[in-house]
């Protein structure tokens, strides 16, 4: 027998090896496997924040502490069932909603200077977190968010509550010069956004891009075509630094928790 | 299990030669980019109020240029040197092959161009913009392509255990780019990924951490089975282990990208799936690592004298270190105190420098003799770069693990009175030794590449003076 017949292993890892198509048929469903149980259930299970676009939802199965199930338009903001119908009349509280224009502008500038390479978004439910940051993160709460902003790093504080925590006028002076507002902070100076425009075009391309998302869309009945057009007044005008400020003030006060519920099963 | 060639095979061994030059030149300049990074974390002025120079806009560029720009090449420039010399035939196509060469490094200039305009998806290793994206797909195909079909017209019988490696990695590679890149562009410059939340979450860790899994994993193990054996003129200790190493970890590695959304809003059961496979992971890795160490038993005497074999050995000890490391880190309860620190870099850093990059060095110096058909301009060089990587990479990784769990115990630490202990930038300002500690030994790593640029060089010089250049023969 010469060595080129010899069988070294079982029968089918040398058959394998022996022939490239079938090696690489091998290979090519052994790494799908994974991924397919770990992604796909996470765009049809309860609680994983998926919107259809047109007002439905996958489910929510939190309860609360009657042991009635929550229902999805206390956790997403639903214009149709809520009693604030448009963006600018949201409360806080009245559940999730898509970002205002100069909040979407923000954001793209946010992801430009890659602030989600020191700051995350996700608070995990730990009592310090809570302590520090506030109610740990749901997943609805970024479902908006195309692409999302958890972050991997807290090189500076986590930032999923940041709204409302600090003046427009603190964030400014901070982004200019975070070090006269915080002296042992290693942020970079950003006091360039102070100079620049709002891309306004971009922004609304961006709006309209959101609406055409084949998973989690902002629904058309919310950046409806009048709200759209109507978006270049409202950011006419303004630099990069208030669209920033926009955003971060935007951050973690859409859903009023309640206490007792387990938001996480 | 390789055939043995009655008359010499002539190889296409000119593009290996560019990729290796490149792949040299590239770890000269991603280091030094991440020793800059490294500096304006402990000194922020180094920022120098550009916000091209930004760290927010440097970090990208620096894990793409390590990444993709010295790993690439070392990945592209080893894969066509093993398939050709364990196959015993030419590439199947040349001229993809310098396709290859140049859409690679179009890319790269590419991404030294757009990412510091601050031009990016924002997502992390996948940062660069969408018409980069579909180069990248049209130039890793084509490589993968003809990485292939060389596998399948060679004139031995088995495909050599290396190929295998390199095959997984073109397979999952490809899948991971399309579908974590799928983006509706606003501009030419600018998209969005047309996932959100928490599927998009899992998505970018899936790509994460099998870029991981299979390209700096698995395309390295790829070299590792090459070079440690020929290296140590010793065959592969155990087959069988080779085999068991190959399919666990093509099976298992795909799982464990979750284990970087523990306790987020991902469900509780995927993270927790992530880190049962990545736990069972360990005992592969620790096959594979001690299938490379073992193929050394009976040539230990060579570490005494031989440097490059010094880079292998040492880049198996890391392997080994990293991939324990990596599944404890995914445990919920670790996991709890590691995430988010600096814990997390310490460990992609002993991955990095200790396992890839030595396992690269190794290869490259291999390569470098071969190719020119000569010896090294000065083996003493090759040592003091090993010396001077070494003692860089474990300065890097244990100030990182030090300061990551200090990071970790200060934001969690209660007073007496039931309030925490710490402010947050209580924290960054503890970080501040630590960070400098990390920049110099980063710097120190960094020296190391230069000092390899520079014995290259040299070696090249000195081989070209003395003779042409010629195809090496194959001594397979």
């Amino acid at each position: 027998m010469s060595d080129h017949d010899k069988l070294y292993s079982t029968k089918l890892q040398d058959k394998v090896e022996r022939s490239t198509l079938t090696m690489f048929v091998f290979t090519a469903i052994a790494v799908a496997i994974g991924g397919i149980v770990e992604i796909v259930p996470l765009f049809y299970l309860p609680n994983t924040g998926m919107a259809g676009g047109d007002g439905t939802f996958n489910k929510t199965t939190h309860k609360d502490s009657k042991g009635n199930v929550i229902p999805m338009d206390k956790i997403v903001w639903n214009p149709a069932t809520s009693e604030h119908k448009t963006l600018e009349d949201w409360q806080p509280g009245d559940g999730v909603r898509p970002y205002k224009p100069l909040e979407l502008a923000g954001r793209s500038i946010y992801i430009r200077e890659g602030c989600f390479l020191c700051h995350s978004q996700m608070i995990r439910p730990f009592r310090d977190e809570k302590d520090r940051y506030g109610h740990y993160s749901i997943a609805e709460e970024s479902m908006y968010d195309h692409t999302y902003q958890w972050g991997s790093k807290r090189t500076g504080p986590d930032l999923a509550r940041l709204g409302g925590k600090y003046s427009d006028e603190w964030h400014r002076r901070h982004l200019r010069y975070p070090r006269e507002v915080v002296p042992e902070s290693v942020m970079p100076n950003y006091f360039f956004l102070d100079k620049a425009a709002v891309d306004v075009e971009q922004t609304v391309k961006t709006m309209q891009v959101m609406t055409k998302m084949p998973f989690n869309p902002v629904p058309k009945t919310i950046y409806t075509d009048a709200y759209i057009a109507g978006a270049k007044a409202q950011i006419e005008g303004k630099t990069e630094m208030d669209a920033v400020i926009a955003y971060l003030q935007s951050l973690g006060n859409h859903v009023k928790f309640q206490e007792g519920v387990n938001y996480r099963d | 299990m390789e055939a043995t060639q009655a008359a010499p095979v002539k190889y296409d061994m000119d593009v290996v030669r560019w990729f290796t030059i490149a792949a040299v030149i590239y770890g000269v300049v991603g280091t030094l980019i991440g020793v800059i990074v490294a500096f304006q974390l402990a000194f922020p002025v180094l920022n120098f109020d550009s916000p091209y120079l930004s760290f927010g806009r440097l970090r990208p560029l620096h894990t793409n240029a390590v990444i993709f720009a010295f790993g690439g090449c070392t990945l592209m420039a080893t894969g066509f040197y093993i398939v050709q010399r364990t196959g015993a035939t030419r590439l199947w196509s040349n001229g993809l092959a310098w396709f290859t060469f140049w859409g690679w490094n179009l890319i790269i200039v590419l991404a030294v161009i757009t990412l510091p305009l601050g031009l990016t998806q924002g997502k992390e290793y996948a940062e660069l913009i969408w018409p980069i994206d579909l180069l990248i797909a049209v130039v890793w195909l084509s490589f993968g392509l003809n990485h292939i079909m060389t596998t399948a017209i060679r004139k031995t019988s088995h495909i050599y255990v290396s190929n295998w490696f390199t095959m997984g990695m073109i397979v999952m590679i490809t899948y991971l780019h399309v579908v974590n890149s799928l983006a509706l562009p606003v501009s030419l410059t600018e998209s969005f990924s047309v996932f959100s939340g928490v599927q998009d979450a899992m998505i970018q860790w899936w790509w994460g951490h099998n870029a991981v899994g299979f390209y700096l994993t698995g395309g390295f193990l790829g070299i590792m089975y090459y070079f440690v054996p020929k290296q140590a003129q010793r065959p592969v200790y155990s087959y069988r282990l080779s085999v068991l190493h190959f399919w666990t970890l093509t099976f298992g590695y795909v799982w464990l990208g979750a284990h970087h959304l523990q306790y987020t809003a991902l469900p509780d059961w995927t993270g927790s799936l992530g880190a049962a496979v990545s736990l069972a992971m360990i005992i592969p890795s620790w096959g594979g690592a001690m299938n490379g160490m073992m193929t050394l038993s009976g040539a230990w005497d060579k570490l005494r004298t031989d440097y490059v074999l010094r880079f292998l050995a040492t880049s198996l000890a890391f392997y080994a270190m990293s991939t324990f490391d990596g599944p404890v880190m995914s445990i919920k309860t670790v996991n709890a105190l590691s995430h988010y620190t600096d814990w997390t870099v310490g460990h992609v850093h002993a991955g990095a420098l200790g396992w890839m990059a030595m396992v690269s060095f190794g290869a490259l110096y291999h390569m470098v003799k071969k190719l020119w058909n000569t010896e090294m301009y000065s083996d003493s060089l090759v040592n003091l770069h090993f010396w001077v990587a070494l003692v860089g990479t474990v300065i890097y990784v244990v100030a990182l693990w030090v300061s990551g769990i200090m990071q970790g115990l200060m934001w969690r630490d209660y007073d007496e009175y039931g309030t925490l202990t710490y402010s947050f930038v209580e924290s960054v300002s503890a970080m501040h030794p630590y960070y400098v500690m990390r920049a110099v030994g980063g710097a120190l790593f960094n020296l190391g590449t230069v000092i390899m640029l520079y014995n290259v060089v040299m070696t090249i010089r000195q081989a070209s003076a003395t003779r042409g250049v010629n195809a090496v023969p194959a001594k397979a």
